[in-house]
């Protein structure tokens, strides 16, 4: 009887390799492979180092973003506010370096801006129990007039005496790879790591599963969504910072809907609306699949007016196949 | 020695008294089936013992010493916890980390703090073969039955080496096999020494493993009895008001 009870908790359910393959992210990352593989094969032009080069750069941006709206959405809440955050950055940093200041203290200035739009949200959110979808609606709304009423609705494009430092900074390259590229792989591992080896992150999944456990088990869940929401403003003022530098330019409808590009990158990538799964793993392969579909399009000569039609297909198809998987996982 | 005593416990909301001078005792190992309809007064009783709610009159008395709790934080401090009916437990999160929520185990690398996985898995390992339950530490939550989802929640309760467990009907929504899993593990836990106060509907189960059934009508409490010189009629009796007092 002992030794069955041993063998019985000792046995593994899942192998290792069944846990992979059962997630969304592995098969969003066997699409976007073989997208690859295929578009390789039907064009001399895609598999140029060009033209990586610029998929990637593109990508770059709405995947930083997703990696804050990862956390986000595992918590169960949505952050609609990012692409005007990322504006509000961007401005903040380009008003700051325009005015003579060096790039440190544009990118502190901004950086401090982005939290506090965050902090902001999370209050909200957290402490007066306002649903996330309302209060960075409003945000949405906010944040880009914020950068308006700053900027006096011009576009600026000239950045002082550290201009070539930011250039530098958004828009060069080291080994061939864009800076924007290195810092998305930078802090995705970071962000994985926390997520899966701190108790921040693994209370991030426990207030998405079932928010009631948390706060009964003493989990301080509003200063954890205050921290979540953070998080996600931090990732959009990171992403403004080096979008200004690689644009060259700020104007105000920087990152104009950009939030919808970044929620399908999440969601593509296995994340949960309803709380408590996401990988950010899955994220920037879901960001990169949106941009190799549209790199596809523009290479084989397809009207960029179909893209929509592509990308939107794709976000209901990659849910549509988890929810018929899950459904046949559990007849099982 | 009482683990947990009561000496005339009220509790009035304005002109409601949902309890009247409630006194019970209960020594460690011993398991008390909480019985009464709904309204009888159960879940009061259950929540001042929980810290939830301050009683209007009376003491509480842990281990023969006065306490009172503002907070549920401190019932649990003095070894209280409670098994909730939903089981508050988290679907996306393995088992072992389930029963580690709100007290991960940590190792540090350098400055850096994180999750030690393994000291996790077989601390939960350890505590699910105590219980003599069939849970793996590594599965998660989600795919689990009822019986050994209540053993991760009792597993938490065993984590904090808590004296008294409160459960709130651990077998309303499962199955019949599951059931005698559930009452299995509260053997377990009268094994170890810790009092059980168990708050049930199903009379066969309370009779299965209870050692004594208090018995609440109208925020009173009408028996105080052990099994073996009780029946289920009786106890039905004393629940509807069929028999005034026992």
């Amino acid at each position: 009887m002992a030794t069955s009870i041993d063998d019985a908790i000792e046995r593994q359910t899942h192998t290792r390799l069944g846990r992979i393959v059962g997630q969304q992210a592995f098969w969003v990352f066997v699409a976007a492979m073989l997208a690859c593989l295929a578009l390789s094969l039907l064009t001399d032009t895609f598999a140029t180092p060009q033209n990586l080069f610029n998929v990637t750069r593109n990508f770059a941006f709405v995947g930083i973003m997703a990696l804050g709206m990862t956390v986000v959405i595992i918590s169960g809440g949505i952050d609609l506010s990012v692409g005007s955050v990322l504006c509000l950055s961007a401005m903040v940093l380009a008003i700051t370096m325009h005015a003579g200041y060096p790039l440190w203290l544009g990118c502190a200035a901004a950086i401090a801006a982005s939290l506090v739009v965050g902090f902001i949200n999370g209050v909200l959110i957290a402490y007066v129990r306002i649903p996330s979808f309302v209060v960075t609606l409003g945000m949405l709304s906010v944040a880009r007039s914020a950068a308006m009423v700053l900027s006096q609705n011009k576009m600026i494009f000239q950045f002082g005496p550290d201009e070539k430092l930011l250039f530098w900074l958004g828009g060069g390259s080291t080994f061939g790879i864009a800076h924007p590229v290195i810092i998305l792989v930078v802090l995705a591992i970071v962000t994985g790591l926390m997520l899966k080896w701190t108790r921040w992150g693994c209370h991030v999944f426990a207030i998405g599963s079932n928010e009631k456990a948390a706060v009964l088990t003493g989990i301080g869940v509003r200063r954890l969504k205050v921290s979540v929401f953070m998080f996600s403003s931090l990732m959009a003022g990171i992403a403004g910072v080096l979008e200004a530098g690689w644009l060259g330019g700020v104007t105000t409808n920087l990152g104009q809907s950009m939030e919808l590009s970044v929620i399908a990158a999440t969601v593509i990538g296995g994340a949960n609306l309803m709380g408590g799964a996401g990988t950010v793993f899955g994220s920037v392969v879901g960001a990169a699949l949106i941009e190799v579909i549209r790199n596809s399009l523009t290479l084989l000569g397809i009207s960029t007016f179909w893209q929509g039609m592509f990308v939107g297909s794709f976000i209901v198809l990659a849910v549509a196949f988890d929810r018929i998987r899950a459904s046949r996982d559990s007849e099982n | 020695m009482s683990a947990l005593r009561l000496e005339g416990v009220s509790k009035h909301f304005g002109a409601i008294h949902a309890l009247n001078d409630v006194s019970m005792a209960l020594a460690p190992g011993e398991v008390v089936g909480l019985m009464g309809d709904n309204g009888a007064g159960k879940s009061t009783l259950v929540k001042i013992i929980a810290g939830n709610y301050h009683p209007t009159h009376g003491k509480i008395f842990i281990k023969e010493r006065e306490t009172t709790f503002h907070k549920p934080v401190e019932a649990r401090q003095h070894g209280i916890e409670i098994v909730y009916q939903d089981l508050a437990l988290c679907d996306n999160l393995s088992a072992a980390v389930n029963v580690f929520l709100g007290r991960e185990l940590t190792r540090s690398i350098g400055p850096l703090k994180i999750l030690d996985y393994s000291a996790m898995n077989a601390a939960a390992a350890r505590l699910f073969k105590e219980l003599r339950s069939e849970t793996r530490p590594k599965d998660f939550v989600r795919s689990m039955s009822g019986g050994q989802r209540q053993a991760v929640a009792i597993a938490r309760t065993r984590l904090s080496a808590a004296d008294i467990v409160l459960m709130d009907e651990p077998t309303a929504a499962i199955s019949v096999r599951q059931v005698a899993e559930v009452l299995n593990l509260i053997r377990e836990l009268k094994k170890h020494g810790i009092a059980v106060i168990l708050i049930s509907h199903r009379m066969p189960d309370v009779f299965a493993v209870a050692d004594r059934i208090i018995v609440l009508r109208r925020g009173t409490k009408v028996a105080d009895k052990q099994v073996s010189t009780t029946s289920p009629q009786e106890i039905t009796g004393l629940i509807t008001g069929a028999i005034e007092h026992a």
